[in-house]
């Protein structure tokens, strides 16, 4: 059996966990705690080891998904996470500029492990209070170059959408290093 | 028991603030990446501050000052080699050169300017020792700490941005290739010319800044300013031992690589 993996990182809330969850063949596994801290109690749960989802190719191809844990305290599992992986998805919150600085940092954080292609999914573009595409490409600094994808992280279609951008920057990523 | 740690883990302004607040007296090493400094405190003030080899005798911070100019300066070097910086100060202030006053808030800046340095560095072993001697020929000062605390902190939290927007200086610089920016109708200071001057794929920031003798903030300061200005870009080393690339695939065959990649998108197309 051959395996592969894809990174989701992103910070706290962007909807990590959602994402997996929407393609993954099996229950999300992610060791969520009760997290009591003012900060982090956006929501009533949060994952603190990671996620992790399955897609079955075939008989003898299987994709893995690992989303990171966000905060901050659990960086030092981001180098091991991303040893390997085929490519990464940076997850941002729409909604939430003020988290935006941060996603920029585990962005470049994740580029300098690995010279893997990666693409940026603006996630809950369905709420009202999103930004639009071209507003976050300005507030994220992402050259031109960079895909920075539409996301409703409940909604398998843009999921997949997202995966399949990832894919095709791969492929092309191959097909320059060949030439 | 004598304090000492490094300051990864316990930073300047952390170390002003437990010397302020209980009060301390005693003389605080701290061995940086490059230089040794000496802080003198006396009853939880600021004292005297040494910084490297970097010559601090009365008459250097006087002409550093201002307060004498580069003549009198080179006269006092020769003629009163052999004074102790209280004797000359004493016979600066009787022969109506200088006032007391003039002698201490130069003093006084030279030392508050060494601990601003200070707060760059981010790494290094401190050690306090309570029971070290007072240079005895020396002019010694009394500075509060409270302000050098507060623009500590200032500087704690730039460095935490900085290092939140750039967190790898292993990562290298290179030209955005924008039409219209020229590098040259850009108004650089000379800090930032000596890093632009290094700009290439090749050089990672840790090595620029080494080159141009910068420390972790400062080299991360000008990469800002370079970066906010669309002039420069982070990208990955050229020639940097590619990372192990060998695990992304289960297979090293190119072509196999590529067939791999095409079943997992119809695989996606399919879900
Ligand atoms: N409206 C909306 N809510 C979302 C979306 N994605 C995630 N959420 C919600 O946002 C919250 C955080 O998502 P989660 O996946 O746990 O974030 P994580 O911390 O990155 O794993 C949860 O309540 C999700 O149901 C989306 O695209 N649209
Ligand atoms: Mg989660």
């Amino acid at each position: 059996m051959q395996t592969v993996k894809i990174v989701v990182t992103g910070p706290f809330n962007s909807g990590k966990t959602e994402f997996i969850r929407a393609v993954s063949e099996i229950d999300v596994v992610s060791t969520e705690r009760k997290i009591s801290s003012d900060v982090e109690r956006v929501k009533d749960s949060t994952t603190v080891a990671m996620d992790f989802g399955r897609i079955t190719v075939d008989e003898d191809l299987v994709l893995y998904l690992f989303g990171t844990p966000g905060q901050k305290r659990f960086d030092f599992m981001w180098e091991i996470l991303s040893e390997g992986m085929l490519g990464f998805i940076v997850m941002v919150d729409s909604t939430r500029p003020e988290t935006f600085r941060e996603a920029r940092s585990i962005l470049e954080t994740f580029r300098a492990y690995a010279p893997t292609p990666y693409v940026v999914a603006a996630n809950k573009q369905d709420r009202a209070d999103a930004w639009d595409l071209e507003d976050m490409r300005v507030a994220l600094r992402l050259d031109g170059k960079v895909k920075l994808l539409p996301c409703v992280a409940t909604n398998r279609e843009t999921v997949k959408g997202v995966l399949l951008e990832l894919l095709y920057s791969i492929l092309a990523e191959m097909e320059a290093g060949q030439a | 028991m004598a304090l000492k740690g490094n300051l990864k883990d316990f930073t300047i302004t952390q170390l002003l603030n437990l010397v302020n607040l209980a009060r301390k007296t005693g003389t605080l090493v701290i061995e940086g990446s490059g230089d040794i400094a000496r802080l003198i405190f006396r009853d939880g003030k600021l004292a005297y501050a040494q910084y490297g080899q970097e010559e601090n005798a009365l008459a250097s911070i006087l002409q550093r000052s201002n307060k004498i100019n580069a003549t009198q300066y080179r006269i006092l070097k020769e003629r009163a080699a052999n004074m102790t910086d209280k004797e000359l100060g004493l016979l600066l202030v009787n022969a109506g050169y200088l006032t007391q006053a003039d002698i201490i808030e130069s003093l006084q800046v030279y030392c508050a300017d060494v601990v601003r340095r200070l707060f760059t560095w981010v790494d290094g072993f401190f050690h306090f020792d309570g029971e070290g001697e007072l240079p005895e020929d020396r002019i010694l000062v009394r500075i509060d700490l409270e302000n050098l605390i507060v623009e500590g902190s200032r500087q704690l939290r730039e460095l935490e941005q900085l290092q939140e927007e750039i967190p790898s200086l292993d990562m290298a610089l290179k030209f955005t290739d924008r039409p219209g920016t020229n590098i040259r109708n850009v108004n650089l200071s000379v800090q930032e010319w000596r890093v632009v001057s290094h700009v290439n794929p090749k050089n990672t920031m840790r090595q620029i800044a080494r080159f141009a003798k910068m420390n972790d903030l400062e080299i991360r300061r000008v990469v800002y300013s370079l970066l906010q200005a669309g002039l420069v870009e982070v990208v990955r080393p050229d020639g940097a031992p590619p990372a192990p690339q060998a695990r992304m695939f289960p297979t090293t065959d190119r072509g196999e690589q590529k067939l791999l990649v095409n079943r997992l998108i119809s695989r996606i197309r399919s879900l």
